[in-house]
């Protein structure tokens, strides 16, 4: 039998570049399942995420377990990042596949927030380690995490992948510009 | 202009899209005589002074009640549309 | 030769010879040095040309505030007018041009209109561009466009970079003089997040202009020490050449950064940046702008305001002129010739008005005496004083004036808040409160001793510090000079020629009393009928002598008269900046298909889609026009198979036990009672009645729904959806969330769609019309629809979307295997017009659900989002336009969407207006084929309709038709 082949969203899109103090790579997360707990299921929903070592995050609250990441994505929602939802989740909590509707890019280094400080209209300093938010990345919906002082996660739809890349690398030439004077 | 979700804290107004006057969120009931209806449609107050609006906070998804004074600019707090009081 | 560069002193690094051209000749300075220092420090004496009058003008300022020296600067797309050479920093290449002098600076031929001048008084064009009425478009508004303005821009697309930037702090300073720094120090030492901005390259402000004495060192040296010891600290941004030029709602501050206007290689930096600065306090410490007299000729090349004959001095180590004058109502302008004297210029005389004024000094004191005229064409050479009844003249190639400080108030007034009259500074100072969380100091608040200004920078810093409840650090001010600030109130010295107040517009004295003669006496009048402070200085040279004048002549005092409004920008800002990163994508992005890159290959035209690119059509090698390749695909999905990518449609997954519930509410028609596996159309209301979108939903599961929405309304329908769940049914169990980056889809239709689709798939299910599956194909798992958009027996399928691009390309290879392939968004829309089928083309906002012949859509069971309104008397009945198909009566003519119809025989004219049209395309079986909306248009169908559109020079005979041109049974879709 044939067979189809997957592209990632970033394919063909000269991933990864340096530019001065900042890298963006394109950041392939693995499975992501949103996960919507169902009307008063939270305490269950919180069990059945126990097997991660997680519970279900609070707003701009994300929490890493040992394979997977679950990340506050919006108002009665996060995601799974990671690995597969765990057994009994989908009882209490609506589930979706959102593996592919995301295109993901990581961005490190010491000049990361100030590349994102171009097109992100948060307070990145008070953004603290281990915490995410849902904001936008120029006029693209965003949900941007902070795993280290100096990486960040960035999901964005796939289907501007282009655009996003375009925008953050113009960020990072203009940047190294800036210092080269 | 900066307004605070009542998840995501205080946002730049970029992140918001604009609804109007609190009355929307105010259904009359279905068998409502017509000007009920036509209230909470088309006539609205102009206040000049302290007044409630919807915005709609796009990156989280929530619908947040603004508290906000049009004559001063001021933004004194917000609440989500779903756990309203009825103040 | 006037102005020259002294053998010492400056702050500029003389070790760094730095070459520039001016109007094209060569010329050098200093690193270090302005336009306008360099310029001086050449001796050139005439910068430019007036506004109106075009009288030779110099430098007036030390600042962003100058009036005078305008300039041109870069050649090419990026010239840019109007920049201040006090603020342009030199850099090798530099050329700059002279501006609004024709042919030149030195001898203009516009400066005719100076002779001209008793013509040319306030409000010259509102008295002459009157009769007739015909000639305003075509003669005086292209002849006053022409005289107008200061400088040109290049008309060419601006293709260099400008960036925005978000900032946050603790607290914004804003100027870095001694009041700015000491409250940056306070704070930076609290912890606090602090931000200093200052417009200047080079931060330390009057401290390196006058270089005070602090702590028993010269205060340049002090402030280095200072911002060392600030930039040192990880808690502190320091921002050079960085100007807060607006106050905003919620601590936001408006920022401009010159980023590379002064590097001779900018490579990929941006030109400027805009910043938005997010500030829980702010300290204004902008400091204040000194302001002139008016007397007859004041605005002659060599006259000066006396702080920045100081600063030329101090900080550029450049004179003014070879022998000078100084006359001033404050200490100001004895401190600088003072200054100039220590300097080694020559000092003619200190004109002093003040009856009391010492005289021990190393030069001339004039007491009790005013200028009173001036001469010199190209640059100053006497000056006229008068003292008591003796009137004498003065040898003097340099005036520097001083009619005391005007405290920069201008950010505290960005809310509305009007500054308050300081009688005892004879000047306005800022509100306090005015703008929440801002705090003025120093000289902005009218504090001008240097001691003051340390002392009360200290203050506004520990104040901010104590507001954000950080414990205060141990500071104190350094010593430093404390002198009290004397001031003779003299706005004007009367006397018989012109005495300017606006350089920058050529606005007099005289020109303020004509309007307050001629009934214009608020300000806000006078403004506008003199256009004082409506140049690029926007009066803060000239406002507050000019509403001297102004209450003078009207007998009221100047707080009684009060100021015109202040409004952002504090200075110029480009729309460049304003709109950086605002280019191309950063405008909007761009979304593209997972089947972009191969029909791309296929050579297929993209066409917009909302933010979508979706191919137009697939051009076979000999075809000619999007027609013909259209015209080709129709036929091939009506006879064969066709694939389309259709995953530009919004797909929101609902779920939980309400979900079926929540579909009722918000569809017109039900959806609680649709089996599992099975799809159906759906139309939406907004709450007025009129249909925001429609699409189909599938249910996948007991309590698990798949909504469509169409792709221009995707983001809007979400909206929609979480306010109504949201506000009006926050208890039900819905969750709801957008899946339409998850899937790609694509669309098979024709009569051999299942031939295709059984190569494809594991097993092709048997679906009914309206019917869908979960699929297996290639080892994965897919979502099969059996409905169509074509009439067409149709299915769209749906895979991972990174399976997309390999899924599409093998569709279309094996459709083609079956005599068929891609099409396009051209054939797409011709294939749902023949069947009559809408989009947002028809539903386009003011459409009802009787409208488009859906009223029994709408369940008269239940409830629904717009069913109360759409039931109200208006929103249907025969006086509404309806849906309805158009054919030409003569085949083969051509329809266009966005014509008008009208009644054979009655007036083309809005009256008689029936209706318009809203698609069409050309079907390959029946020629050009329309869907519009005519008034009472179902019941007028077999009717003739007259189609007319002015734009396009149409004018034709149409026939009413049902809007389903093909197969209305329905039969070839369920076959």
């Amino acid at each position: 039998m044939a067979e189809l082949i997957a592209k990632s969203p970033g394919a063909g899109l000269h991933l990864p570049v340096t530019r001065g103090g900042a890298t963006l790579a394109e950041w392939l997360p693995g499975a992501i399942t949103s996960v919507a707990p169902f009307a008063g299921a939270g305490d269950k929903v919180d069990a059945a995420l126990t097997p991660l070592g997680m519970g279900f995050p609070a707003p701009n609250g994300m929490a890493q377990g040992k394979t997977a990441r679950i990340v506050w994505t919006g108002r009665g929602q996060a995601f799974l990042i990671g690995a597969p939802a765990p057994e009994g989740l989908g009882a209490v909590a609506a589930l979706t596949d959102q593996s592919d509707g995301w295109a993901g890019l990581r961005l490190a280094g010491p000049a990361a927030a100030d590349v994102l400080a171009r097109l992100v209209p948060l307070d990145l300093d008070s953004f603290a380690p281990g915490t995410a938010a849902r904001s936008l990345l120029g006029h693209m919906a965003l949900i941007l995490m902070r795993p280290d002082p100096e990486v960040w996660d960035i999901l964005v739809f796939r289907s501007m992948a282009r655009t996003a890349i375009h925008e953050l690398d113009t960020a990072m030439v203009q940047l190294a510009a800036r210092a080269a004077g | 202009m900066r307004i605070p979700c009542p998840l995501c804290g205080t946002r730049d107004r970029r992140e918001f899209t604009y609804y109007g006057s609190e009355d929307y969120a105010n259904r009359p009931a279905a068998d409502a005589p017509a000007q009920a209806w036509d209230d909470h449609l088309h006539n609205r107050d102009n206040p000049c002074g302290p007044t409630r609006d919807l915005w709609y906070h796009d990156p989280c998804g929530a619908w947040v009640r603004v508290h906000r004074d049009t004559a001063t600019h001021a933004v004194h707090g917000s609440d989500l549309v779903a756990e309203r009081g009825q103040a | 030769m006037s102005g020259y560069r002294l053998s010492a002193g400056g702050l500029v690094d003389r070790s760094q010879t730095v070459r520039f051209t001016f109007d094209g000749l060569p010329f050098t300075g200093y690193h270090g040095d302005t336009l306008a220092s360099a310029l001086l420090g050449n001796g050139v004496q005439v910068v430019g040309r007036s506004f109106k009058y075009h009288r030779p003008r110099g430098v007036l300022t030390a600042g962003s505030e100058e009036p005078n020296a305008l300039v041109e600067v870069l050649d090419g797309a990026q010239k840019t007018p109007n920049v201040r050479a006090t603020v342009q920093e030199i850099f090798p290449g530099l050329a700059a041009q002279a501006q609004n002098a024709w042919p030149s600076r030195n001898l203009d031929l516009m400066a005719v209109n100076d002779l001209l001048s008793p013509f040319l008084s306030a409000g010259f064009y509102y008295k002459t561009f009157m009769w007739p009425r015909a000639f305003w478009e075509r003669l005086y508004e292209p002849l006053i466009r022409r005289a107008a303005g200061l400088g040109r821009l290049s008309g060419r697309h601006d293709e260099s970079r400008y960036e925005k930037v978000f900032a946050f702090c603790d607290v914004l300073v804003i100027g870095s003089g001694p009041a700015g720094l000491m409250a940056a120090l306070a704070a930076a030492r609290s912890g606090a997040r602090v931000i200093v901005a200052d417009e200047d390259a080079r931060m330390g402000g009057r401290l390196l202009a006058d270089r005070p004495e602090i702590d028993g060192m010269p205060g340049d040296l002090w402030a280095a020490q200072v911002l060392e010891d600030l930039a040192g600290m990880p808690n502190v941004r320091l921002m050079p050449r960085t100007t807060v030029v607006g106050a905003h709602d919620q601590g936001t501050y408006a920022a401009l950064e010159r980023v590379s206007l002064h590097r001779a290689a900018p490579g990929d930096a941006p030109r400027e940046a805009f910043w938005r600065i997010v500030a829980k306090r702010t300290v204004l410490a902008a400091g204040a702008l000194e302001r002139g007299i008016a007397f007859c000729n004041n605005d002659r090349p060599g006259i000066m305001l006396a702080g920045a004959a100081r600063a030329y001095v101090h900080r550029y180590g450049v004179a003014p002129g070879q022998r000078v004058a100084v006359f001033g109502t404050t200490d100001s302008a004895r401190q600088t010739a003072r200054a100039l004297q220590a300097a080694g210029v020559q000092v003619a005389a200190l004109i002093d008005p003040r009856e009391d004024a010492s005289t021990l000094e190393d030069f001339k004191v004039i007491r009790g005496a005013v200028v009173t005229d001036t001469q010199g064409r190209k640059g100053l050479r006497r000056v006229q004083v008068r003292q008591g009844s003796n009137t004498f003249a003065l040898e003097a190639d340099s005036l520097l004036v001083s009619g005391g400080w005007n405290p920069s108030v201008h950010l505290a007034c960005h809310m509305n808040g009007r500054p308050v009259w300081d009688d005892g500074i004879a000047a306005f100072v800022p509100k306090p409160g005015a703008v929440p969380g801002l705090d003025a100091c120093g000289a902005a608040a009218g504090r001008f001793s240097t001691a003051a200004c340390l002392q009360d920078g200290l203050r506004a810093g520990l104040a901010a510090v104590a507001d954000l409840g950080l414990a205060a650090p141990a500071l104190t001010a350094p010593q430093a000079e404390d002198g009290s600030y004397d001031i003779t109130r003299l706005w004007h010295v009367p006397g018989k020629g012109r005495a300017w107040l606006d350089f920058a517009n050529d606005v007099t004295v005289k020109d303020v009393m004509l309007s307050a003669q001629e009934g214009f006496r608020s300000v806000e009048h006078m403004k506008r009928y003199t256009t004082q402070g409506m140049a690029p200085d926007q009066g803060k040279n000239s406002n507050v002598a000019a509403l001297a004048v102004l209450a003078d002549a009207t007998g009221q005092t100047i707080p009684g008269t009060g100021t015109t409004t202040f409004r952002p920008p504090y200075t110029p800002v480009s729309i460049a900046a304003m709109g950086g990163g605002g280019r191309a994508s950063g405008f909007a992005p761009q979304r593209f298909l997972t089947s972009d890159a191969a029909s791309r290959e296929r050579g297929a035209p993209m066409i917009e889609a909302g933010l979508w690119y979706r191919p137009s059509y697939f051009p076979r090698p000999g075809e000619t026009g999007w027609e013909v390749a259209c015209d080709r695909e129709v036929r091939m999905v009506r006879s064969a198979v066709g694939v389309c990518d259709v995953s530009t449609l919004g797909k929101i997954d609902i779920q939980g036990a309400d979900a079926g519930r929540f579909l009722d509410f918000v569809y017109t028609n039900t959806f609680s009672t649709l089996p599992v596996g099975k799809v159906r159309y759906g139309l939406m209301l907004r709450e007025d009645g009129h249909v925001m979108d429609d699409g189909t939903t599938a249910r996948l599961g007991a309590q698990h729904y798949v909504m469509t929405t169409t792709t221009a309304a995707a983001g809007q329908v979400m909206r929609h959806l979480d306010f109504v769940a949201q506000a009006h049914c926050p208890d039900w169990d819905v969750r709801m969330i957008s899946v339409t980056e998850q899937w790609a889809q694509f669309a098979v239709a024709g009569p051999r769609a299942r031939d295709l689709l059984r190569a494809v798939l594991d097993d092709l299910p048997d679906l009914p019309f309206m019917g869908c599956a979960e699929v297996g194909l290639y080892g994965i798992r897919g979502r099969l629809f059996r409905i169509s958009f074509s009439g067409e027996l149709g299915f769209e399928l749906a895979v991972p979307a990174r399976f997309g691009e390999s899924l599409f390309r093998d569709l279309v290879g094996r459709a083609e295997t079956l005599s068929g392939g891609p099409y396009g968004m051209e054939a797409l829309n011709v294939l749902r017009i023949e069947k009559g089928l809408i989009t947002h083309a028809e539903i386009h906002g003011r459409t009802t659900a009787f409208d488009i012949g859906m009223a029994k859509m709408v369940s008269p069971k239940k409830d629904c989002i717009g069913k109360a309104a759409a039931a109200r008397p208006g929103m249907h009945g025969p006086d509404r336009e309806q849906l309805v198909g158009l054919r030409p009566v003569q085949p083969g003519q051509r329809l266009t969407a966005g014509a008008h119809l009208f009644t054979p025989g009655e007036d083309v004219k809005r009256e008689n207006d029936q209706g318009y049209v809203t698609s069409v395309g050309p079907s390959p079986s029946l020629g050009w084929i329309g869907l519009g909306f005519l008034k009472n248009g179902r019941a007028r169908v077999g009717e003739m309709v007259r189609l007319v559109d002015h734009l396009r020079g149409l004018d034709l005979l149409c026939e009413v038709c049902d809007p389903v041109f093909l197969d209305p049974a329905g039969e070839k879709l369920r076959g």
